[in-house]
C-alpha cells in the first residue's frame, strides 16, 4: 500500500479571507456545493503537475466568483461570459501561461455562449471547466439555459416548458461538433467513482493545454441543494437519476493522440519594439534638442468639457503629449457620449512629477469649461484655490465661486475671428499653458502639428495658440 | 498495533452536508453530537476501521475540512503546542520534517 496524505492542497491559500472573522479556513460555498469537489480536483492537479506558478484561472460571474479567495494562482475575474475571450488574449501573449476558463452554465451557456463557441471554434490554447447545475444558483434559483424541461425555478414556478423556454442546451455536444477542440468530456460530481472520472478528465484537460495541444472542454454535472431545495445526499441522487438522463456524460470527442503540440512559428516581439511595429512614433524622437524647462513638483488635475466637436478631447490630448514631452507622467481619460457632435464630451487629464496611479478626477485643479451645461456641472468640484477657465462669449452666467481663481475668455469668438470656431480649444490651451507656467511656449509651437496632424490646421492652431496665451497675459 | 491510516475531519471547517458519511464505504463516519462555530453538526470519524480509499476526501466540498492519511510511519503520539494535549501528529507535506497536529490541523512551532 502506498503511502500518502491526501489534504488541503498547497495550490490553495492557507488561509481564505473572503468570510472574514473566524471564518478564515471555509469557502463561502453552501453546504454540499460541487464547486468545492471541482476546486479541490483542479488545485490537486495543479500540484501535482508543477504548473501551479504559470497558472492564470480566470473566474466567471456566478457563484464561483470568488475562486481568487481561494486558488494560490494567477486570477483574473473577467466580465460575465467573457472569460474565453480574455484567456485568449492572455494565452496568446504568454504562450506558456496555463488558461483555466471556470465557467458556470448561466455565464457560459447564457450570456457568454458566443464567447465560448468562437474560442472554442479558434482552437484556442484553454482548458474550460464548466459547471453544469441546471439552474442559476447565485441569483437564487432562476431558470439557466441547462435547466431540464419540467425542472421548477423561481422563473419557471410551472416548470420549464419547451413551448415557451426552449430545449435545455447541451453545451459538450454543440462543442464536440467543431473541428478545432481536442478533447471535450462530460463527468459528474456525485459518487467517489463518477468524481474519480471527473478527476480523471481534469487532469487530461489540463495535460492537453501542457503538451499544447489545444482547445479542452470538461462539462461538470454538478449539485446545487440550495438552488434544487434538496439535502446534499439527494442532490447526489438527482444527478444520476434526472440530470444524467438528459446530459449523457461520456467522452464527447477526443483527438488528443492525433494532435501534434502547436508551436509558435513566429518569435514574440520584445515589448521595446512595438513602438516600431507599430509605427508608433514619441514626440520627443521628432523635437530633440529643444531645451526644456526643469522638471517642477506639479499636481495638475484638469478637466476639460464642452460640446462633442469643440475639441475638447483634442486639447485634452495635445495637453497630455505637450506635458510628457517635457518629462513630466501624464494620463489622458475621454469620456464621450455616442454622438460624434453636440452630444456631450469631457476628458481628465492629469500631469504631475510623479507616476499617476488612476486617471481618474473627482476634484479638478484646473477647470476649462467650453459650455453652459459644462461649467454648471464641474463647477463645484473644483479644488479650493483652484483655476476655472471658461467660454465667457458662450456661457452667459459667471461662476459663482469665490475661492478659486476664475478666468473668461472668449475663445470661440476669438478663433471665428482668427479663421473657425474649431480653433477655440487651442486658445483655451494657450491661456492654460501661459498660467500654468511650468511648459515651453518653444516646444508647443514645435509639436503642435506633430499632435495635430491636419495640416490645414497648422497655421491657425499656432496662432489661436498664441493668441490665448496673450489673452491670459492681462489677467496674471 | 501501530495506527497507519487515519481520517481528520475539522470541525469548524465541516458545514455538515454529510456527503462523506454517504460516500464512506466502510461506515466509519458519522455526525458529531455537538454544533461546530458555524452552527452546523460536523462529521467526525468513529476512531477506528478506516481504510484511507480517499472517497470521504473527494467527495468533500471543502477544501481543508478532511485529511486522510494513508499508510504513514510517521504517524505518532506527540504533544501539540497549539492544542495543548497528547494527541496524534504526522508530516507536513511541504516540510516532511515538520509535524502537524491531528486535532487543529497547525503545524507545530518545534521541528521533529
Amino acid at each position: 500500500m502506498k503511502t500518502s496524505i491526501l489534504q488541503k492542497s498547497d495550490s490553495f491559500y492557507d488561509i481564505f479571507t473572503r468570510k472574514g472573522g473566524m471564518q478564515l479556513q471555509s469557502t463561502h460555498y453552501c453546504p454540499g456545493c460541487g464547486h468545492g469537489i471541482l476546486h479541490k480536483l483542479i488545485a490537486q492537479a495543479l500540484s501535482d503537475f508543477g504548473i501551479r506558478d504559470r497558472t492564470v484561472l480566470i473566474s466567471p460571474v456566478g457563484c464561483s466568483v470568488f475562486a481568487y479567495y481561494y486558488f494560490d494562482v494567477g486570477n483574473i475575474q473577467s466580465a460575465h461570459g467573457r472569460a474565453p475571450a480574455v484567456a485568449t488574449g492572455y494565452k496568446r501573449a504568454n504562450p506558456d501561461s496555463i488558461m483555466i476558463s471556470y465557467q458556470g452554465d448561466g455565464d457560459l451557456a447564457a450570456i457568454g455562449a458566443n464567447e465560448i463557441l468562437q474560442a472554442a471554434n479558434r482552437g484556442e490554447q484553454m482548458t474550460v471547466f464548466f459547471v453544469n447545475n441546471a439552474i442559476y444558483g447565485m441569483t437564487g434559483g432562476q431558470m439557466a439555459p441547462t435547466t431540464l424541461i419540467g425542472q421548477k425555478s423561481t422563473t419557471t414556478p410551472r416548470g420549464r416548458s419547451s413551448q415557451n423556454e426552449g430545449f435545455p442546451l447541451r453545451m459538450s455536444e454543440i462543442i464536440a461538433t467543431l473541428e478545432a477542440p481536442v478533447y471535450v468530456e462530460r463527468v459528474m460530481l456525485t459518487d467517489a467513482k463518477n468524481i474519480a472520472r471527473t478527476r480523471k478528465a481534469v487532469r487530461k484537460a489540463l495535460i492537453i493545454q501542457v503538451e499544447k495541444k489545444g482547445f479542452s472542454f470538461v462539462e461538470v454535472l454538478s449539485p446545487c441543494p440550495t438552488g434544487w431545495k434538496m439535502t446534499p445526499v439527494n442532490s447526489k441522487k438527482w444527478i444520476t437519476d434526472v440530470l444524467a438522463r438528459y446530459f449523457e456524460p461520456g467522452i464527447k470527442k477526443d483527438v488528443s493522440e492525433d494532435r501534434q503540440p502547436l508551436i509558435q512559428m513566429r518569435p514574440q516581439p520584445h515589448f521595446n519594439q512595438y513602438h516600431e511595429l507599430l509605427d508608433i512614433k514619441s514626440l520627443s524622437d521628432d523635437l530633440q534638442g529643444i531645451p526644456l524647462p526643469e522638471i517642477r513638483p506639479v499636481s495638475d488635475d484638469i478637466k476639460i468639457a464642452g460640446f462633442g466637436g469643440q475639441g475638447v478631447l483634442s486639447l485634452g490630448y495635445a495637453l497630455a503629449n505637450i506635458a510628457m514631452g517635457h518629462g513630466y507622467q501624464v494620463s489622458w481619460l475621454p469620456s464621450y457620449g455616442p454622438e460624434m457632435r453636440g452630444g456631450t464630451a469631457n476628458c481628465s487629464v492629469k500631469i504631475s512629477d510623479q507616476r499617476v496611479a488612476s486617471p481618474l478626477i473627482d476634484n479638478p485643479s484646473v477647470l476649462i469649461a467650453m459650455n453652459k451645461p459644462s461649467l454648471k456641472r464641474f463647477e463645484p468640484d473644483v479644488q479650493p484655490g483652484g483655476i476655472i477657465l471658461y467660454d465667457c462669449g458662450l456661457i452667459n452666467t459667471k461662476p459663482d465661486r469665490t475661492d478659486v481663481r476664475i478666468l473668461g475668455l472668449r475663445a470661440t469668438a476669438e478663433a471665428d475671428k482668427l479663421g473657425a470656431t474649431k480653433a477655440a480649444n487651442m486658445i483655451m490651451l494657450g491661456a492654460y499653458v501661459r498660467m500654468c507656467g511650468f511648459l515651453s511656449e518653444d516646444y508647443i509651437l514645435k509639436a503642435l502639428p506633430l499632435i495635430i496632424k491636419n495640416k490645414a490646421f497648422y497655421t491657425l492652431n499656432e496662432k489661436a495658440f498664441l493668441r490665448g496665451m496673450a489673452m491670459a497675459n492681462g489677467s496674471i | 498495533m501501530a495506527i497507519r491510516n487515519h481520517v481528520i475531519v475539522l470541525a469548524d471547517e465541516c458545514k455538515g452536508c454529510g456527503l462523506c458519511i454517504d460516500a464512506c464505504p466502510l461506515n466509519v463516519l458519522e455526525f458529531a453530537d455537538a454544533l461546530n462555530s458555524m452552527g452546523y453538526r460536523p462529521a467526525r470519524y468513529k476512531g477506528e476501521g478506516c481504510s484511507a480509499c480517499g472517497s470521504c476526501f473527494y467527495t468533500c466540498p471543502e477544501p481543508g475540512a478532511i485529511t486522510v492519511i494513508r499508510n504513514v510511519e510517521g504517524l505518532e503520539k506527540g504533544h501539540c503546542s497549539h492544542c495543548g494535549g497528547e494527541v496524534l501528529l504526522f508530516p507536513d507535506y511541504r516540510d516532511p520534517s515538520r509535524m502537524r497536529c491531528i486535532a487543529c490541523h497547525q503545524l507545530l512551532k518545534e521541528k521533529a
